[in-house]
C-alpha cells in the first residue's frame, strides 16, 4: 500500500539529518490502562533531538495512545515522561508548557472549521504565545508558503481538499515554533493521490532537523526518512531498529508477520 | 487498578490546589459546594426569619382540614366538606384528564397536518403551513382565553334550545348540545350494572369499567397470539396467512357481547326547564382548555412529524423499491421504523409541554392542580410556601415519569441500532 | 468489449438534434396546476374541498373585517352603528382598538412620557444591529450595545442618571479587579474575585455613591413606577431581559452539565431538570408570593424585577439544553485540536467550541427566544397587565363587555409579527452561516 507513493521523491541528503546527543523526550517505565485493559505496558523510549522516529504496528497496538500521552491528550498512570527537561505531571503549568513546545497533527486534521486557514494558524500564537497579531500573521504566511498553500489563506477548511487540510494542520502546528512534532497517522484519512503532498511536506520538515515521531503505515516514508523504526504490538515496544535492518532483517516473529501482511501483496 | 502516578516528589504547595490536575477538580468542587451551601443556608435563614415574623410555622396539617370550596368539574366524589388533600387530588385528576385528552387530539391533528404539509397538493400544503405558523407564533394562553371567549359569547344559551322553533339545535343526531354553559354529550349507562368497587373509603371504581378493560386486554392478547402464529407460519413456509379479519373479530366481538350483557346504552342530554339534564356535562373551561392546548400542540407535533419523515432520505425508499418491496411494505418495514425513532422523543417532550401548559387552566377557571392547590387552597389557608412547593413537586413527578418513559424508549431503540 | 457490437451496428450521427420544447401540459401555469393541484382524482377532490373552504372563509371574514366601524365608543354603540347602515351580518368593532391601543401598547405608562419607551424600542433595534447583522455594521457599535441595557432601564423607569452609571461602574470595577488579580493568579480565580468585587460594589457601595452624586449633580428624569408598566411594553421588557440574560446563563449551565466534575455536573443537572419539570406559572407564583419570603426581611423589591428573575431562570434551563445539544454535535477532534495547541479550557471554549456549538444551536436558541416571549403572557395570571391581562380588563369593562375577536386579533397579530420575524431571521442566519463556511 505504500512504496509507490515514494518513487518520485528526491533522495534526502543524509548530512542534513544529524542527530544530537541532547535528549528531547524521555519515557521510562510508562504504563496506562483503560479501565482494566492494559493499553501501554512498560514503555521505555528515549528520543534525541533531531531524530525521526516512525512507529508501526497493527491497529489497537497502542501506537496512537503512546504519542498522545506525550502531550497529555491521554493521561498515563505510572512511569515518567520528560519532554524537553520538563516532567509531565499533573501540574497544569507543565502541561501547558509542553503542549506549546510540542506540535501535533491528527488523522482527521482537526482544523477549526469556523475559522479561515490564516485564523487557524494565528490563533494559538496570539492566545497562547501572546504574539502581536501582525507578527503572528507574518509567521503564519511564512509557514503556509512552506506548505505551498499561501493562496488559500482566506478560505475556510471546508473548501480545501484533504491533503491541503493536512498541510494546513502541519503549518498550524509549526506556527507555534515547536521543538518536537508528533504525527498521528497523518495520511490514513487521505485519498492516495494526496498522500504524497503531505509526505513531501513532512520530508522537508525532517530535512530541517525537526524532531519527529510519526505513527504511520507509510513504510516507504519510514525507509527513507526515519532513523529509527519502532514496532509496537499489544501495548509493548516489540522491536526497534534502523530502517534498513528493520525491513530487511526483522528479528521478532510478530514483526515478520506484520511486515509480510503490510508489504507482501 | 490501583497503580497511580508516583508520589509527588516535591512537597505539597498551596498553589497545587489550583494548578495540579489531581487537586484542581476537588478544589473547584469544594468551592462550588460551599457557595451552594452558603446560598441555601442564606435562603433558609431568611425564610425561617420571615415566617417567624409572620407568625407562621411550616406545616402540612392544613391538608387534612376541610376545604370549604366546591369544584364543579370532577372525576371523583368531592364536596366542600372534603379535605384540601382530596381537593388537590381532584385537581390532579383534572390535570391528567385534560392532558390525556389534549395529547390524544393533538397527536391526531398533528400527524394529519404534518403529513398534509408534505403533500404534493400545493393548496393543502400551504393551508397547513398557515395553520402551523398561526398557532406556533401566538401565545397558547391567548388561544385558551380566545376559545373560552368564543364558547361563552358565541354559543347559544340553553334557553335557545327551547320552544317549538328553537334558535339552536342539538348536533350529531340530537345527541350533543353545545351551549354557552358547556357541552353536554351522551353518557355511557349500564342497565344491568355490576356496581362500584370501593377502594378504602376514598374512591369508587366502576366494576363495569374494570370488566370491560379486562375483556379488551384479554382479546388483544389473543389477537397478538394469532399474529405471532402468522409470523411463525411465514418464517416456516414463506407464506403469510391473512389474519386481520380474525384478529379484528377476536378484539371486537367479546367486548360487544360483554356490553350487551351489561345492558350498555347511552344516556342523552335532555332539556329540562332552563338547563340540560342527563348526559355527561363538560364545562366550557375544560372544552376551551382542551381545544386550545390540542390545536396549539398539534402545530408543534406537525412540525415534528414532518421533520421525522423528511429525515428519512429518499435513498431508503429507493433502496427498498429496488429490492422489489411494495409501497405499503416500504412504509411499514423501512420508513416508519426509522421515522418513529426520530419522531417519538420530541413527541413525548411535546406531551410534557402540553401537560405543563395545562396549568394555564387557572386562566379560564378549570380546577386543575394549579387551580385547587396553588389557587384556592393557597388563598384560603395562606400557606404559600407549602402549597407552591407541593404543586411543584407534583408537576416534577409527572415530568420525571414522562421523561423516564422517554429514556426507556430511547434506550430501547438505541439497542436496536447496534 | 463494445468493439464487436459496434461493428455490427455502425452508426455515426452527422446532424445534432436541436433542443425541443417540453410538452405544453408540463410547463407554465397549466403544467404547474396539473402537477401541484390536479394530479389524480383524489388530489383534485382535495383541491376543490380546500378551495371551497378558503373561499367560504374569505367570504365570511372579509366583509366583517372591512365593513367594521372605527368610531364606536362601546359595543352597544357599535351595534347601533351597524344596524344604522343596515349591516345585517355585523362588522368588526375596531373602535375598541382605536380607543384602547395606547393602553395595549404602554399599559398605564404616563401618556406624556410615551416617547421614552418608543425611544428605547428604537435604541433596542440600534443595539441589536451589530449582533443581528454583524457583517454589515461597524464593530464599534457593540459599545453602544453594551451600554444599552443601562440606558434602556433608565429611560423606562426614570429617576436619577447616577443609578445606571453606578450600575455600569460595577462592571468597570470588576474589570479592573480582574486585570489586576489575573497578573498574580489564573483566569478562573481572578474572575471569581472580580465577580465578588462587583457584587460588593453593587450591594453596598453603589447606594452611597448614588446618594452622593445625586446631591452634587441632581440629574434626573421623571420616574415611573413598575405598576404603571403594561401592555406590550411589559411583555417586551420582560421578554428582552429574559432573552438577554438566559443565553449566557444557559451556556454556563450547559458547560456545567458536560463538566467532568461530578458535583458541578449534579448541581447543573438538578437545576435544569427541576426548572424544566415545572410549569412556568408555578415559578411565577414563586415570584409573586414566595421570593420575598426567601430574601432578607424587609426586602421588597419590584414585582417586575422578580418576574424577570424567574423568567430568566426558566429560559436559562431551556437554553442550557439547546446549547448542550450543540456541544454534543461537536466531535472530540475539536477539543483535542485546541488542547494540542496549548489553549486552556476557557480559551478553547471561547475561541473554538462555543462559536461552533452556538452556530449549530441557532434554530433551538431562537425558538427558545420565541417561547420566552410568548410565555411573558403568563404574567397576566399573577395580575400584571400585559396585553392579555389588559384584554381581560377591557372585556370586563361595561362599555366593551362581550367583545373578543377584535381584541385578540390585534394582540395575536402583534405577537405573530414578532415571533414570525424572529423565526424567519433564524432561517436567514442559518443559511448565511452555512454558505459562509462551505
Amino acid at each position: 500500500m505504500t512504496d509507490t507513493a515514494f518513487d518520485t521523491t528526491p533522495a534526502i541528503d543524509p548530512a542534513a539529518l544529524k542527530v544530537s546527543d541532547e535528549v528531547a523526550i524521555e519515557i521510562s517505565n510508562m504504563n496506562k490502562w483503560y479501565g482494566s485493559f492494559h493499553v501501554l505496558r512498560d514503555i521505555d523510549l528515549t528520543v534525541h533531538r533531531g531524530e525521526r522516529i516512525v512507529i508501526a504496528g497493527p491497529s489497537g497496538s497502542g501506537k496512537s495512545t503512546m504519542i498522545r500521552c506525550i502531550n497529555r491528550l491521554e493521561e498515563h498512570q505510572s512511569g515518567k515522561i520528560i519532554v524537553d527537561g520538563t516532567e509531565l505531571t499533573s501540574d497544569l503549568k507543565n502541561i501547558d508548557k509542553i503542549r506549546s513546545e510540542v506540535g501535533m497533527c491528527f488523522q482527521h486534521f482537526n482544523l477549526f472549521p469556523h475559522l479561515t486557514i490564516l485564523e487557524n494558524c494565528t490563533l494559538a500564537p496570539i492566545w497562547v504565545r501572546k504574539t502581536p497579531k501582525k507578527e503572528a500573521v507574518e509567521t503564519a504566511m511564512h509557514f503556509l508558503e512552506k506548505v505551498k498553500i499561501p493562496d488559500q489563506a482566506n478560505k475556510y477548511p471546508g473548501q480545501l481538499s484533504g491533503g491541503q487540510q493536512q498541510r494546513v494542520a502541519i503549518a498550524r502546528s509549526l506556527c507555534m515554533k515547536p521543538r518536537i512534532m508528533l504525527f498521528d497517522e497523518p495520511t490514513s484519512a487521505l485519498d492516495p493521490e494526496m498522500i504524497k503532498e503531505v509526505l513531501d511536506t513532512m520530508i522537508e520538515l525532517a530535512q530541517e532537523g525537526m524532531t519527529m515521531i510519526c505513527v504511520t503505515h507509510e513504510m516507504g516514508f519510514a525507509r527513507q526518512v526515519a532513523n529509527r523504526v519502532i514496532f509496537m504490538d499489544q501495548g509493548q515496544i516489540v522491536e526497534q531498529n534502523e530502517p534498513e535492518e528493520f525491513f530487511n532483517n526483522p528479528r521478532s516473529e510478530r514483526t515478520k508477520l506484520f511486515l509480510s501482511q503490510i508489504l507482501g501483496h | 487498578m490501583t497503580t497511580l502516578t508516583d508520589p509527588p516528589a516535591e512537597s505539597f504547595k498551596l498553589s497545587m490546589l489550583v494548578y495540579d490536575t489531581r487537586y484542581r477538580s476537588i478544589t473547584f468542587q469544594i468551592l462550588a459546594l460551599v457557595a451552594v451551601l452558603l446560598l441555601f443556608g442564606w435562603l433558609t435563614m431568611n425564610t425561617a426569619q420571615n415566617l417567624n415574623d409572620l407568625g407562621k410555622e411550616p406545616s402540612f396539617s392544613f391538608l387534612g382540614e376541610s376545604a370549604g370550596y366546591d369544584i364543579n368539574q370532577r372525576l371523583i366524589d368531592y364536596s366542600s366538606q372534603s379535605t384540601h388533600l382530596r381537593a388537590a387530588f381532584v385537581g390532579l385528576l383534572n390535570t391528567l384528564l385534560v392532558a390525556a385528552m389534549g395529547c390524544a387530539t393533538a397527536t391526531v391533528i398533528g400527524v394529519i397536518v404534518g403529513v398534509l404539509r408534505l403533500s404534493g397538493n400545493w393548496l393543502v400544503a400551504r393551508l397547513m403551513t398557515v395553520y402551523v405558523e398561526m398557532f406556533r407564533n401566538v401565545p397558547v394562553l391567548m388561544w385558551i382565553v380566545l376559545c373560552m371567549a368564543i364558547l361563552i359569547e358565541a354559543m347559544p344559551p340553553p334557553s335557545a334550545f327551547r320552544g317549538d322553533d328553537p334558535d339552536a339545535t342539538m348536533k350529531l343526531f340530537d345527541s350533543v348540545a353545545i351551549t354557552n354553559r358547556g357541552v353536554y354529550i351522551p353518557e355511557p349507562l349500564f342497565s344491568r350494572s355490576l356496581g362500584d368497587f370501593h377502594v378504602g373509603a376514598a374512591f369508587d371504581v366502576s366494576i363495569n369499567l374494570i370488566a370491560i378493560l379486562i375483556v379488551l386486554g384479554a382479546s388483544i392478547f389473543v389477537a397478538r397470539g394469532i399474529a405471532r402464529r402468522a409470523d411463525a407460519k411465514q418464517e416456516a413456509t414463506g407464506l403469510r396467512p391473512r389474519t386481520w379479519h380474525t384478529r379484528l373479530a377476536v378484539i371486537v366481538l367479546p367486548t360487544v357481547v360483554l356490553l350487551a350483557i351489561l345492558g350498555f346504552h347511552l344516556g342523552y342530554p335532555e332539556l329540562k326547564g332552563f338547563n340540560f339534564a342527563g348526559g355527561t356535562y363538560m364545562r366550557n373551561s375544560l372544552i376551551a382548555l382542551w381545544l386550545a392546548l390540542s390545536l396549539y400542540t398539534a402545530a408543534f407535533i406537525a412540525e415534528i412529524v414532518r421533520a421525522g419523515i423528511l429525515a428519512i432520505s429518499s435513498g431508503q425508499t429507493e433502496a427498498a423499491a429496488a429490492l422489489g418491496l411494495r409501497n405499503n411494505r416500504i412504509m411499514s418495514l423501512v420508513v416508519l421504523p426509522q421515522a418513529m425513532r426520530v419522531i417519538i422523543p420530541p413527541l413525548i417532550s411535546q406531551y410534557l409541554n402540553l401537560t405543563k401548559n395545562s396549568s394555564l387552566a387557572i386562566a379560564v377557571g378549570y380546577m386543575d392542580i394549579t387551580g385547587t392547590l396553588m389557587g384556592i387552597t393557597l388563598n384560603q389557608t395562606g400557606r404559600e410556601l407549602e402549597t407552591v412547593l407541593l404543586g411543584m413537586l407534583v408537576y416534577l413527578a409527572i415530568s420525571l415519569i414522562i421523561s423516564g418513559v422517554m429514556n426507556w424508549y430511547n434506550n430501547r431503540v438505541k439497542l436496536v441500532e447496534r | 468489449m463494445a468493439d464487436t457490437h459496434a461493428e455490427t451496428v455502425l452508426f455515426v450521427r452527422d446532424t445534432m438534434l436541436p433542443q425541443q420544447e417540453p410538452p405544453l401540459s408540463t410547463v407554465g401555469p397549466v403544467g404547474w396546476a396539473r402537477t401541484n393541484l390536479f394530479s389524480g382524482w383524489l388530489n383534485t377532490i382535495i383541491t376543490i374541498v380546500a378551495l371551497l373552504f378558503v373561499i367560504n372563509l374569505i367570504a365570511h371574514l372579509l366583509p366583517w373585517f372591512i365593513s367594521g366601524t372605527w368610531n364606536a365608543t362601546s359595543l352597544n354603540d357599535c351595534r347601533e352603528m351597524m344596524a344604522a347602515v343596515g349591516n345585517e351580518q355585523g362588522g368588526a368593532c375596531w373602535g375598541v382598538i382605536r380607543e384602547r391601543w395606547p393602553q395595549l401598547m404602554f399599559g398605564f405608562y404616563p401618556a406624556e412620557l410615551y416617547w421614552r419607551p418608543v425611544l428605547v424600542l428604537v435604541l433596542l433595534f440600534v443595539a441589536l444591529a451589530p449582533i443581528l447583522f454583524a457583517d454589515r455594521t461597524p464593530t464599534r457599535m457593540l459599545g453602544f450595545t453594551a451600554v444599552f441595557p443601562f440606558l434602556g432601564a433608565w429611560l423606562l423607569w426614570g429617576g436619577t442618571i447616577w443609578n445606571p452609571i453606578t450600575a455600569l461602574l460595577g462592571f468597570v470595577v470588576g474589570y479592573v479587579v480582574f486585570s489586576l488579580v489575573s497578573k498574580v493568579v489564573n483566569a478562573g480565580v481572578s474572575l471569581f474575585v472580580a465577580v465578588v468585587a462587583s457584587v460588593i460594589w453593587w450591594t453596598t457601595l453603589a447606594g452611597y455613591v448614588v446618594l452622593g452624586l445625586s446631591a452634587i449633580a441632581p440629574l434626573a428624569i421623571a420616574s415611573v413606577q413598575s405598576r404603571e408598566f403594561g401592555g406590550f411594553l411589559l411583555s417586551i421588557t420582560i421578554g428582552v431581559t429574559a432573552i438577554m440574560f438566559s443565553l449566557p446563563i444557559g451556556i454556563l449551565l450547559a458547560l456545567g452539565r458536560r463538566s467532568h466534575l461530578p458535583l458541578v455536573k449534579a448541581l447543573c443537572v438538578g437545576f435544569i431538570e427541576f426548572i424544566r419539570g415545572v410549569p412556568l406559572i408555578t415559578l411565577l407564583f414563586v415570584a409573586s408570593t414566595l421570593l420575598n419570603i426567601f430574601l432578607p426581611p424587609g426586602t421588597n423589591f419590584d414585582i417586575i424585577l422578580r418576574v424577570m428573575i424567574m423568567t430568566t431562570l426558566f429560559a436559562s434551563a431551556y437554553m442550557a439544553e439547546v446549547v448542550r445539544g450543540g456541544l454534543a454535535a461537536l466531535g472530540k477532534g475539536q477539543y483535542e485540536g485546541a488542547d494540542s495547541l496549548g489553549l486552556d479550557y476557557w480559551q478553547a471554549q471561547r475561541l473554538i467550541i462555543m462559536p461552533q456549538a452556538l452556530k449549530i444551536s441557532i434554530p433551538g436558541i431562537v425558538s427558545t427566544f420565541i417561547g420566552v416571549f410568548k410565555d411573558t403572557t403568563l404574567v397576566s395570571i399573577i395580575s400584571m397587565f400585559d396585553p392579555l391581562g389588559l384584554a381581560n380588563a377591557i372585556r370586563a369593562d361595561a362599555s366593551w363587555n362581550g367583545i373578543y375577536w377584535e381584541l385578540f386579533i390585534f394582540i395575536g397579530a402583534i405577537f405573530f409579527i414578532f415571533c414570525f420575524s424572529m423565526s424567519r431571521y433564524s432561517m436567514y442566519l442559518e443559511r448565511k452561516l452555512q454558505t459562509g463556511h462551505r
